[in-house]
C-alpha cells in the first residue's frame, strides 16, 4: 500500500484542553460544587469475608448533621435477572452487590452503607457511627487456593460453566473454557526441546491519580442527573439505569475531566450510591474516594496462576504450546482471562495449541479492566518462556521471534485469523533498533551487574459504537460534539480526523465531550479504540460536512458540479476556501451541521516490544532500568506526541508492576499496604527518558489505517525486564513483582 | 478526622503552659506526619498546639567551638540551604534533602522526624551517629537528652506529660571526622527506609579513634549499635575491621516482616548498608 499524504495527521498541533489543564481550570469531578450540595461517605467492610448478622443506622440517624443513609435493602426490590452491561452475562444481585453488600462481605472494603451529610468530614465521622455485626469467614486469596477442594465458597449459588455447559457443584470457579487447535499433544511430541515453567503474579492496581468520584442529582422531575469521573458516560448511565431500574431516558450522566482511567473507571462504584442518598436526601451528593477507598474499594488487576509449555524444533520453529490460565476475579466472576487467552500466543503462529482458562472468585476486591487486561500477565509467562528456549537453543531472542512471527493469515487458537498486522515489523525494527546494538555500559559500582531483555505484547483492539457531530461556525471554526472522555489526548487526535477531510488546522476545531442527552452513543474510551473509532466517526462527520457544503456551494453559483481539494470548494469558475464558504452559508440555506455514527469491526490489534537494559545490585537485589525502547505498530499515528505518551505510560506502568507494585495482604485478607506510600508505583526517579519508535503497519479498514495504541504498550515490559534480569544475574524471576527481596533470595539461593 | 482546636503560641513559656495545661493536646512542628496521622485515624486530638512561630525553636545557631542547634521546627529545606550546616555537617544536609519530597521538606522538620519516633527515621540515626543531643522543655525545666535515648517504642518518644522538644544540638566535628547516612528503599525516592544505617568515624594517624553506628527500620526504635561503633576503635580502617563491625550491626538487627520488607532481607540489608556506609565514610 503507498503511503498517502496527509497535511495534518502525522503533526503534532497543541490539544485543546491544555490550557485549562495546566493552569488548574479544567473541571474534573470533585471540582464540583452546587447549592445544597450533600457530602457522602461510604462505609466498608473491616472484613474480607464476613456474614452481615445486622447492620443498626439508628446512632448515625440521630447525628445532627445527618440528612440520610442508604444500604442494599435501598435498591429498588426488583427480581433477580441476567443482566449484560458490555462485560459479559453477570446477575443484578452481583452488580448491585459490589456497589452495598448484601448479605455478606466478601473482601475488605466492601461497601456496606453510605451517609449523607453537610460536610465530607461529618459524613465520614457519622459513617463510623453505624453499628455493623458480623460473623467473620474464613477467606481465600488467591485463585489456586480457590480452586483447592474445601475452600470456603463466596457465592453460595455460583456454579462452574465449563466449557460452555453448567455444572451443578457450587464452586470459586465461575468459567472453565478452552481453546484447542490442531494438536499439542502431537505437537510436543514432534518437537526438540519443550520447556514448562509455572508463573505467579500479584494482583496490581491501576494507579489513576484523580479517585473515584461522582454527584448525583435526583431531580424533582424523576430525572436523576449524575456528573462524574468515567471513561464511559453511557455505561454509567446504562449501568445506573440497570441497577435503579429506571429506563436510560431518565438518567444523564455528564463527563466530567478525568485524572487517568486506564480501565478501572469503566466500572461504576459510587453512583449509584450517590443517586441513592439523592433520592432519600432530595438534595444533590456528591461521594469521593479516599486513596484508601480506591485501592481497597475500586477494582484492580487479577493476580494470576499460569502455567506455560512451548516445544520447538532445534532450529527455533514453535511446534506446539499450551497454556494454563487461572485469573483471581476478585469477589465476582470476571477475570479477563478470556482475553488473556486471545493474546498469550498472539504473536506468534504455533500450529498445535491447547489453552485452559479460569475465572475464579477470591476474597479481593471485584477486578476491573486494566490497560490490556489480562495479557501482561500471559506474556510475562510465554515470553519468558521463549527467552529460556532461545537460550538453550543458541538462538537470538528477536531472530527466535520473528521465525515465528504472526503475520496476516495466521490463526490464533480462539478461531480468529489475522488481517494484516505489524508483530513481524515491531520485531524486525527492534532487531534494527541501534539500542539492540548498543553496548551495556560498565556498571556503576562494583557490586552491579547488567543485562539487557526484550519480549513483545499483543492486544486485539476494540471497536464499539460512536458518534460524532460537526456545527460548522460562520468563522470556519467548526465545533466537534463527541462522548468520549478525553484521557490521552483524544479531543485532538479525534479532531485532527475531521480537520484533515475539511482542510483546516487543528486550532479551527473546537471540540467538546458532552452529556449523555447530547451525544449519540458512545462506547467507552477503552480497549484503546478512541482515536480509532470516535475518530473514525469524526472522519464520516466531516465527509457530511463537505457534502452539506457542496450543496450549499452549488446553490450560491448555480452549477451542477462542485469540486472540494485541499481546503477549497470550486464550481466552475468559481473558488472559495472552506471558510469564505462557511462565512457565507447564512446567506444560502440552512446552517451546516454533519454527524456520523460508526460501530467499527476490524480493529486491527496492535504488536508493541519492548529492549530494556537493567543494572541489578548484587548485594541487595534492586533492579534500575538504565534504557528503556518502546516499539510500537500505531497503524497511522494521527498525532505522534500522544501516540508516544502511551507507549512511555504503558512502559513505565509495566515497569512498576514488573518490579514492586503489589497488593499486599495479610492472610486474614486486609491489604497492608493502600496508600502511593507502599503502594510503590515508579515515580519519575525511577525510570529513564522511554525512548520510543512508532511503527506504521496501516490498518485496512480505517480511514486513515489507524490502530489503538493504548494498551499493547503494557503487555511485554515485565517480562522483558525478567529477561533482562536474568541475563544480568543469571536467575529466572517467575513470580511479579521482581522486587529486591525476591531478586535478592534468588541470588543468595545461586 | 474529628474536628479540633487549634493554637500558636508566640513564646516558650506561652507553650509550656499550654501543653502543660492541655496535657492530650498533640504539638505540631512541621504536620508532615501529624496531620496525616489525624486524617487516617491513627491519632485523635481535641487540640493541636502549634509550635513553629516560636523563636527558638525556628533558629539554627552554629558557634564554630561548640557546636550547632537545630531549632525543633526548623524545616529540612532551610537545613540544606545553610552555608555553616552544609559546610561542617555535610552528612545533615543530605539527610535533610532525602526525606520526603521538596514540598514535604518545606515544612518537614528534625525534630518531628525525631518526636514521631518512627522506626524508620531517616534522620534519627545519623543524629544519633552526630552523638546529637535533644533539648527537652517542660514543667520541671529544660533537660538534655541523648538522641539515642529518645524514642522508646514505634510512634512513643520519652516526653512526659507537658513536655516538648526545644532543639537538637550537634557538637563540632573534630578532624578526621567523617558521617555517613545510607539507606535502602524499592523506589529511589518518596519512599520509606527498608533498612537505614548512619555512622560516623574518626580517623587519627591511621586508626580510628572514634565510630558509632545507629540503625533503621530493624528495631522497635531507631538503634544504636555501641558495639559495632566500638569494634572498629584502635584499628586501621581496613575492609576486615569494616566487615566485622558490619556484621556485629546486622546481629543486633531485630527486624520484623511487614509490607515493606521480609524480616531476613532487613537483616541482610544490615550488613551491605553498614559496610557500604563505613566505607563511604572512611574513604572521605
Amino acid at each position: 500500500m503507498s503511503t498517502p499524504q496527509y497535511s495534518l495527521i502525522g503533526t503534532r498541533p497543541p490539544r485543546h484542553d491544555g490550557a485549562d489543564k495546566v493552569t488548574g481550570r479544567a473541571l474534573y469531578g470533585a471540582d464540583l460544587k452546587m447549592s445544597g450540595l450533600l457530602h457522602g461517605s461510604i462505609l466498608r467492610s473491616p472484613h474480607a469475608h464476613a456474614r452481615i448478622l445486622s447492620i443498626d443506622t439508628s446512632k448515625a440517624a440521630a447525628h445532627p448533621d445527618c440528612r440520610g443513609i442508604v444500604t442494599a435493602a435501598d435498591f429498588p426490590a426488583t427480581p433477580e435477572r441476567i443482566v449484560d452491561l458490555g462485560e459479559g452475562e453477570t446477575p443484578l444481585s452481583y452488580i448491585r452487590g459490589n456497589m452495598l453488600a448484601s448479605g455478606k462481605v466478601l473482601y475488605e472494603g466492601h461497601a456496606v452503607a453510605a451517609v449523607a451529610a453537610t460536610s465530607a468530614q461529618a459524613a465520614a465521622e457519622i459513617a463510623k457511627l453505624i453499628e455493623m455485626k458480623y460473623e467473620p469467614l474464613p477467606c481465600v486469596l488467591t485463585a489456586p487456593a480457590a480452586m483447592a477442594p474445601g475452600a470456603p465458597l463466596l457465592h453460595p449459588d455460583l456454579r462452574c460453566k465449563e466449557f460452555g455447559q453448567p455444572t451443578t457443584a457450587p464452586s470459586n470457579v465461575a468459567d472453565h473454557f478452552r481453546q484447542v487447535m490442531g494438536n499439542s499433544e502431537e505437537g510436543f511430541a514432534q518437537a526438540d526441546i519443550v520447556i514448562e515453567r509455572e508463573f505467579t503474579t500479584s494482583t496490581v492496581h491501576q494507579g489513576y491519580i484523580e479517585p473515584h468520584t461522582a454527584t448525583a442529582l435526583w431531580n424533582n422531575d424523576g430525572r436523576l442527573l449524575i456528573w462524574c469521573a468515567t471513561q464511559g458516560s453511557f455505561v454509567v448511565r446504562d449501568s445506573v439505569a440497570c441497577m435503579l431500574d429506571l429506563p436510560v431516558s431518565r438518567v444523564r450522566v455528564t463527563p466530567m475531566e478525568i485524572g487517568g482511567g486506564f480501565g478501572g473507571k469503566v466500572p461504576v462504584y459510587v453512583e449509584p450510591v450517590a443517586a441513592l442518598l439523592s433520592q432519600k436526601t432530595g438534595h444533590p451528593v456528591k461521594i469521593t474516594m479516599t486513596r484508601r477507598e480506591v485501592l481497597e474499594g475500586s477494582g484492580p488487576t487479577p493476580g494470576s496462576f499460569i502455567r506455560v509449555k512451548i516445544g520447538a524444533k532445534k532450529d527455533g520453529t514453535l511446534v506446539a504450546a499450551q497454556a494454563y490460565l487461572a485469573y483471581e476475579a476478585g469477589a465476582y466472576p470476571g477475570a479477563m482471562v478470556s482475553p488473556a487467552a486471545t493474546c498469550v500466543f498472539a504473536a506468534y503462529d504455533i500450529p498445535n495449541q491447547t489453552i485452559d482458562g479460569y475465572d475464579v472468585v477470591v476474597n479481593k476486591p471485584s477486578t476491573a479492566p486494566y490497560r490490556a487486561p489480562g495479557a501482561t500477565n500471559a506474556a510475562f509467562a510465554t515470553e519468558t518462556v521463549l527467552d529460556e528456549i532461545a537460550e538453550t537453543l543458541k538462538l537470538d531472542p528477536l531472530d527466535l521471534r520473528i521465525r515465528n512471527a504472526a503475520k496476516e493469515g495466521t490463526r490464533r487458537a480462539d478461531g480468529a485469523k489475522f488481517r494484516r498486522i505489524g508483530c513481524l515489523e515491531v520485531l524486525e525494527t527492534m532487531k534494527a533498533h541501534p539500542h539492540y546494538s548498543a553496548p551495556l555500559g560498565e556498571p556503576s559500582h562494583a557490586a552491579a551487574q547488567r543485562g539487557r531483555g526484550v519480549a513483545v505484547g499483543f492486544w486485539m483492539n476494540a471497536g464499539l459504537p460512536s458518534s460524532c457531530t460537526l456545527n460548522v461556525h460562520a468563522d470556519g471554526s467548526v465545533g466537534l460534539i463527541e462522548g468520549s472522555t478525553d484521557i490521552g489526548g483524544s479531543r485532538t487526535s479525534i479532531a485532527m480526523q475531521a480537520a484533515e477531510v475539511l482542510g483546516l488546522q487543528s486550532e479551527d476545531m473546537r471540540p467538546s465531550v458532552v452529556d449523555t442527552d447530547t451525544i449519540g452513543y458512545t462506547g467507552v474510551t477503552g480497549g484503546s479504540r478512541t482515536t480509532f473509532a470516535t475518530g473514525w466517526a469524526a472522519h464520516d462527520a466531516a465527509q457530511d460536512v463537505v457534502r452539506q457544503m457542496k450543496e450549499r456551494a452549488a446553490r450560491l453559483w448555480q452549477v451542477e458540479e462542485v469540486q472540494f481539494a485541499n481546503g477549497v470548494f470550486t464550481g466552475g469558475e468559481h473558488k472559495l476556501t472552506f471558510k469564505q464558504l462557511a462565512a457565507r452559508v447564512g446567506e444560502i440555506g440552512a446552517p451546516v451541521v454533519g454527524r456520523a455514527s460508526v460501530n467499527p469491526r476490524g480493529a486491527g490489534g496492535s504488536f508493541a516490544g519492548v529492549i530494556v537494559d537493567v543494572e541489578v545490585d548484587m548485594e541487595t537485589g534492586k533492579t534500575s532500568i538504565i534504557r528503556f525502547t518502546s516499539v510500537q505498530d500505531a497503524g497511522k499515528a494521527i498525532h505522534p506526541s500522544y501516540v508516544e505518551g502511551q507507549m512511555q505510560g504503558g512502559s513505565v506502568q509495566g515497569i512498576g508492576w514488573a518490579l514492586n507494585e503489589e497488593y499486599f495482604m495479610s492472610a486474614e485478607g486486609r491489604m497492608m499496604n493502600a496508600s502511593f506510600l507502599d503502594y510503590r508505583m515508579p515515580t519519575a526517579l525511577d525510570v529513564p527518558m522511554i525512548d520510543t519508535a512508532i511503527v506504521e503497519v496501516p490498518n485496512p479498514v480505517h480511514p486513515y489505517g489507524v490502530r489503538g495504541v493504548g494498551e499493547a504498550n503494557i503487555v511485554a515490559p515485565p517480562a522483558a525486564i525478567a529477561n533482562a534480569i536474568h541475563a544480568a544475574t543469571g536467575h529466572r524471576m517467575r513470580h511479579l513483582p521482581m522486587n529486591p527481596p525476591s531478586v535478592m533470595a534468588a541470588i543468595l539461593r545461586g | 478526622m474529628k474536628s479540633f482546636d487549634y493554637a500558636a503560641p508566640r513564646t516558650l513559656d506561652e507553650a509550656l503552659s499550654l501543653v502543660a495545661q492541655n496535657p492530650q493536646a498533640q504539638v505540631l512542628a512541621g504536620g508532615t506526619d501529624l496531620l496525616v496521622q489525624l486524617k487516617n485515624g491513627r491519632r485523635e486530638t481535641d487540640l493541636v498546639i502549634d509550635l513553629k512561630r516560636i523563636a527558638e525553636l525556628k533558629t539554627i545557631a552554629f558557634d564554630p567551638k561548640k557546636g550547632l542547634t537545630v531549632g525543633a521546627a526548623v524545616p529540612c529545606a532551610q537545613l540544606c540551604a545553610h552555608a555553616d550546616l552544609r559546610q561542617h555537617y555535610p552528612s545533615l544536609a543530605e539527610v535533610a534533602g532525602l526525606i520526603g519530597g521538596t514540598a514535604i521538606q518545606g515544612r518537614a522538620s528534625l525534630g518531628g522526624n525525631l518526636c514521631n519516633a518512627a522506626p524508620s527515621a531517616d534522620s534519627v540515626p545519623l543524629m544519633i551517629a552526630l552523638a546529637a543531643q535533644a533539648r527537652v522543655a517542660g514543667p520541671q525545666g529544660i533537660r538534655d537528652v541523648p538522641v539515642e535515648d529518645f524514642c522508646v517504642a514505634p510512634g512513643k518518644n520519652l516526653l512526659a506529660p507537658g513536655e516538648f522538644l526545644v532543639n537538637i544540638f550537634f557538637p563540632i566535628p573534630a578532624a578526621g571526622f567523617h558521617a555517613q547516612y545510607l539507606r535502602f528503599t524499592p523506589r529511589n525516592e518518596m519512599d520509606i527506609a527498608v533498612v537505614g544505617v548512619g555512622v560516623s568515624t574518626r580517623v587519627e594517624n591511621g586508626k580510628i579513634t572514634a565510630a558509632r553506628i545507629a540503625l533503621a527500620s530493624v528495631a522497635p526504635t531507631p538503634l544504636f549499635v555501641k558495639e559495632a561503633g566500638d569494634s572498629l576503635i584502635g584499628q586501621a580502617p581496613t575492609p576486615e575491621a569494616i566487615a566485622q563491625a558490619a556484621s556485629l550491626a546486622q546481629a543486633a538487627a531485630k527486624p520484623i516482616s511487614d509490607m515493606r520488607a521480609p524480616a531476613d532481607y532487613r537483616r541482610h540489608l544490615c550488613g551491605v548498608l553498614t559496610r557500604r556506609a563505613l566505607t563511604a565514610a572512611l574513604a572521605q
